[in-house]
């Protein structure tokens, strides 16, 4: 049995930012699938959201409130509080620990304009800002290499709780195929997001849902399950991302008759609306046969901000453009669609990263949770862009200083270590000694296909019937799979199969909360039921994993200044 | 339809590495990776390697393709297929394979952790940002977009027959916090990265530049911190000496001294380091492969200095 004080799961921005508090006072494991420097906050583009009004006076209250009316009024307001005053000493925080940002001429941290923010207020490094961000923070991880250690290629598999108590997690080496036990007086769930479960998704390969499944197993709801972001600018089909920072410098969206359609939508903001109101208005577009060419496409085009311009502010979405699809954007426009991004949902936790269990605050002992694997919630039903990569790190730190005092206050709790190893091992035996006549690759992508068609940006009652339909014949398909290498080592093909397994238990629970929330709010849509409703659903769904099924409850939303209000742009 | 000829290796099965085919239609705008997937996906489950971003950020899915290495993700499947209508895809170079396309990265780390890859400031932090100009923000900004692959490090000629090379990785991260005005401890820095390993055992053959999938490249970083040595004084070694040596030669006749640069380069107070290059010296003298005693200038020796002169301005 491996034995720390406390132990991450995921490197990411939250997981990162979490170890080093940890590792101030404690013994700190790092556990993830892949190497740290690999994780997917590295993929974010465009900013991260503080109000330091660098290029134009800026306020925590402004900040504040265009959270909240982006979230479309389901945030926690006394969180989102905390975590807009938290932005700007963790952004100097940030910039001390060595990050690399774009300046201004005077040598500020230069901010640009990003969707629904009433104030230019991402910071940036050029169009990588999540990657010089992940890499300051593993700098910092190899400076205190002394009392932190790096498991990485290790998966997860799941939870040890006694009670309302965590003591540690099952594992597996993937390079060995060893299983172990892990066992800690503190748990840190920074496992990310699931978009891996959408057809089109900007997400990496890494992002399924393996946490929050974990959790969701061991008796944890999911809360806000339904509310999935879809970016307005993913490259059409890969869906991979290009940056909101291509709008918020000055990008335009055009449909196939090169309009700028956001007039119709949204006319003070235009491209610079919320991502929901963006993606939905895009959809719109191409739903009425005006996407370019008759397809689903849309057209962002940079050609009018000039090379110089493309070049020093979006130098990698050029490149992307240049490599993915052959296009250069200082020539042509780029072709894009909606794409899956951001999961609003996430692990119940209070404003300090402690899990909880209901909709009373009932603590998990032991148990914490931060980044996109987390709801806080501070995003509500739709995210503001540059606000997710704060939410890793004001809420990874937060995790990682209520892990560490709680962690000082207990010892290692006892752990049946062969009962628990033992459940891992019969899964590994379990998928080994299938030999049905379905094939993974299949399930994956029908799962894949329904999710983007029937869950995606506009949903209704019919269609997320046959979605869960569909999603839970393939489960049963998934019991009669067949895998191919039975070896031990670096076996990446059964890990993608219990991947998949997690992924379509969470398929499920998205499209079950989605097809229980009749209104539209945020980035859940539904078309039977087009307004929202204030009256029946200002509330956050909790899913839960009962004996019989699935269990939706209720949790009230906290509003201490803003009453919600139409959302207009 | 191409086929890809594609390296397998499984210790759990076999000792030696061998060669499989398969064949496979690559669809418009498939990335290698698109590929790779298919493969593994319809083909043959047992197929190894990383990915994970698909987009040119994560740095997990390096590879050689036709004997150089790539980022899979970034790259059309297409473009790559040789006129006899097959790619290659082999492991990464100078790292110990551990199944099929998957080596073991940990040299590599070794190496990134031996340069204190992280900014040691001088001054206590202030209460806001530390300021810094958007000029010397770009000295540091082609550096900062690394995403550690280990494509450059996989196809550096140093490396194959030098272990204790950094390599370019490691130095382009290092130059990254050389020219960090943030940063406090530049000449020792340059100091280290001057000792046997570091900067002047980099061959200048550029490799790095041509595999190296983002700004990054390596050759032209380690050529900055080269300058900043030079000009912080660090020139007690035997690169710096040469580097120095070869400079003055040209300057002065238009081409190489052979006979006084090897003699500067080890130091001309250095005796035990001359009398290494005796038996050099004395082979080529029998061999009559010595260089003329006495160096001539070359006919143009003067626009050599002017190009100087406009240099130093």
């Amino acid at each position: 049995m491996i034995k720390h004080d406390v132990v991450i799961v995921g490197s990411g921005l939250a997981g990162m930012r979490a170890a080093l508090e940890v590792c101030k006072d404690l013994d700190v494991a790092v556990l993830s699938k892949v190497y740290p420097t690999r994780s997917h906050s590295g993929a974010a583009q465009g900013g991260i959201a503080a109000s330091l009004g660098n290029s134009e006076p800026d306020s925590w209250e402004e900040h504040f409130y265009d959270t909240v009316k982006g979230g479309d009024f389901l945030n926690d307001q006394d969180a989102v509080e905390e975590f807009v005053k938290a932005a700007p000493s963790v952004i100097y925080e940030l910039e001390h620990l060595g990050c690399v940002f774009s300046r201004t001429p005077n040598g500020k941290i230069a901010q640009r304009s990003f969707g629904g923010h009433s104030k230019p207020r991402a910071c940036f490094s050029a169009d990588r800002t999540g990657h010089a961000i992940l890499h300051a923070l593993h700098e910092q991880l190899l400076k205190s290499a002394k009392s932190v250690k790096i498991y990485s290629e290790w998966y997860m598999h799941s939870l040890i709780l006694d009670g309302d108590r965590c003591n540690g997690i099952v594992v597996s080496d993937i390079r060995t195929g060893a299983v172990e036990v892990m066992q800690a007086r503190a748990v840190i769930f920074a496992t990310g997001g699931y978009g891996r479960v959408f057809n089109i998704t900007s997400n990496a390969f890494a992002g399924t849902a393996d946490g929050v499944m974990s959790a969701y197993r061991a008796g944890i709801p999911i809360e806000d399950a339904e509310f999935v972001q879809y970016h307005p600018s993913g490259l059409y089909r890969q869906g991979i991302l290009f940056s909101e920072a291509a709008r918020g410098e000055g990008g335009y969206l055009l449909n196939g008759k090169g309009e700028r359609f956001m007039e119709k939508y949204a006319p003070s903001r235009m491209e610079l609306a919320p991502r929901d109101i963006v993606a939905r208005a895009e959809q719109s577009e191409m739903d009425a046969g005006r996407g370019v060419d008759g397809k689903d496409i849309i057209h962002l085009d940079l050609r009018h901000l000039g090379k110089a311009r493309i070049m020093e502010r979006l130098p990698q979405i050029r490149q992307l453009g240049i490599d993915f699809i052959g296009v250069d954007c200082i020539t042509d426009p780029l072709p894009i669609q909606p794409t899956a991004h951001y999961s609003m949902g996430g692990i119940p936790v209070d404003k300090f990263g402690q899990v909880i269990s209901d909709a009373e605050g009932t603590p998990v002992k032991g148990f914490f949770a931060a980044g996109e694997c987390a709801c806080v919630s501070v995003h509500g039903a739709n995210r503001l862009g540059t606000n997710s990569l704060l939410d890793a790190v004001v809420f990874g730190e937060r995790a990682g200083k209520v892990a560490l005092e709680y962690a000082k206050t207990v010892g290692h709790a006892p752990v049946n270590e062969s009962h628990e190893k033992t459940k891992v091992l019969e899964l590994f035996e379990e998928i080994f000694q299938q030999d049905g006549g379905e094939c993974y690759n299949d399930i994956r992508n029908e799962m894949k296909t329904i999710m983007t068609e029937n869950c995606g940006v506009f949903r209704d009652a019919d269609r997320l019937k046959v979605c869960i339909e569909t999603i839970q014949n393939l489960r049963q398909r998934y019991k009669k799979g067949k895998v191919t290498d039975k070896g031990k080592v670096f076996n990446t093909e059964v890990y993608e199969i219990i991947e998949l397994g997690n992924m379509l238990g969470m398929a499920e629970v998205i499209a079950t909360a989605a097809l229980a929330r009749n209104e539209s709010r945020g980035g859940h849509h539904r078309t039977d039921f087009p307004k929202r409703d204030d009256q029946n659903f200002l509330k956050h769904s909790l899913v839960y994993l009962t004996d019989d099924g699935m269990e939706i409850k209720y949790k009230p939303v906290v509003i201490t200044k803003h009453q919600p209000a139409e959302r207009t742009y | 339809m191409a086929t890809f000829r594609i390296k397998r290796y499984n210790p759990e099965k076999q000792a030696e590495s061998y060669y499989e085919e398969f064949e496979l239609d690559i669809k418009h705008g498939m990335t290698l990776l698109d590929c790779m997937n298919e493969i593994k996906w319809t083909l043959d489950g047992s197929f190894t390697y990383r990915m994970s971003c698909r987009s040119a950020i994560c740095g997990s899915c390096a590879v050689k393709a036709n004997g150089h290495s790539l980022l899979a993700c970034q790259r059309q499947g297409a473009h790559l297929v040789k006129d006899d209508d097959t790619i290659v895809l082999e492991p990464l170079g100078n790292m110990k394979p551990i199944k099929d396309l998957a080596v073991d990265f940990k040299p590599f780390w070794d190496k990134i952790d031996k340069i204190n890859p992280y900014l040691q400031p001088n001054e206590k932090a202030p209460k806001e940002e530390r300021k810094q100009s958007p000029e010397q923000f770009r000295l540091i900004d082609d550096s900062s977009t690394c995403i550690m692959c280990g494509a450059c490090y996989s196809d550096c000629n140093v490396l194959e027959v030098d272990d204790n090379f950094l390599g370019p990785a490691a130095l382009a991260k290092a130059q990254r916090f050389v020219q960090d005005s943030r940063d406090g401890k530049t000449l020792e820095r340059v100091r280290d990265l001057s000792k046997p390993g570091g900067i002047w055992d980099c061959t200048h053959c550029a490799e790095c530049v041509e595999r190296c999938p983002k700004p990054a490249q390596p050759f032209h970083r380690i050529k900055e911190i080269m300058t900043v040595a030079l000009d912080q004084g660090v020139t007690n070694n035997n690169g710096a000496r040469h580097a120095l040596s070869f400079t003055k030669s040209v300057k002065s006749s238009g081409s190489l001294n052979e006979n006084i640069i090897p003699v500067e380069s080890v130091g001309i107070f250095n005796i035990k380091g001359l009398f290494d290059l005796l038996p050099v010296g004395l082979r080529m003298f029998f061999k009559g492969k010595n260089p003329p005693i006495f160096h001539k200038s070359i006919d143009d020796v003067e626009d050599v200095k002017r190009i100087y002169m406009e240099l130093d301005e």
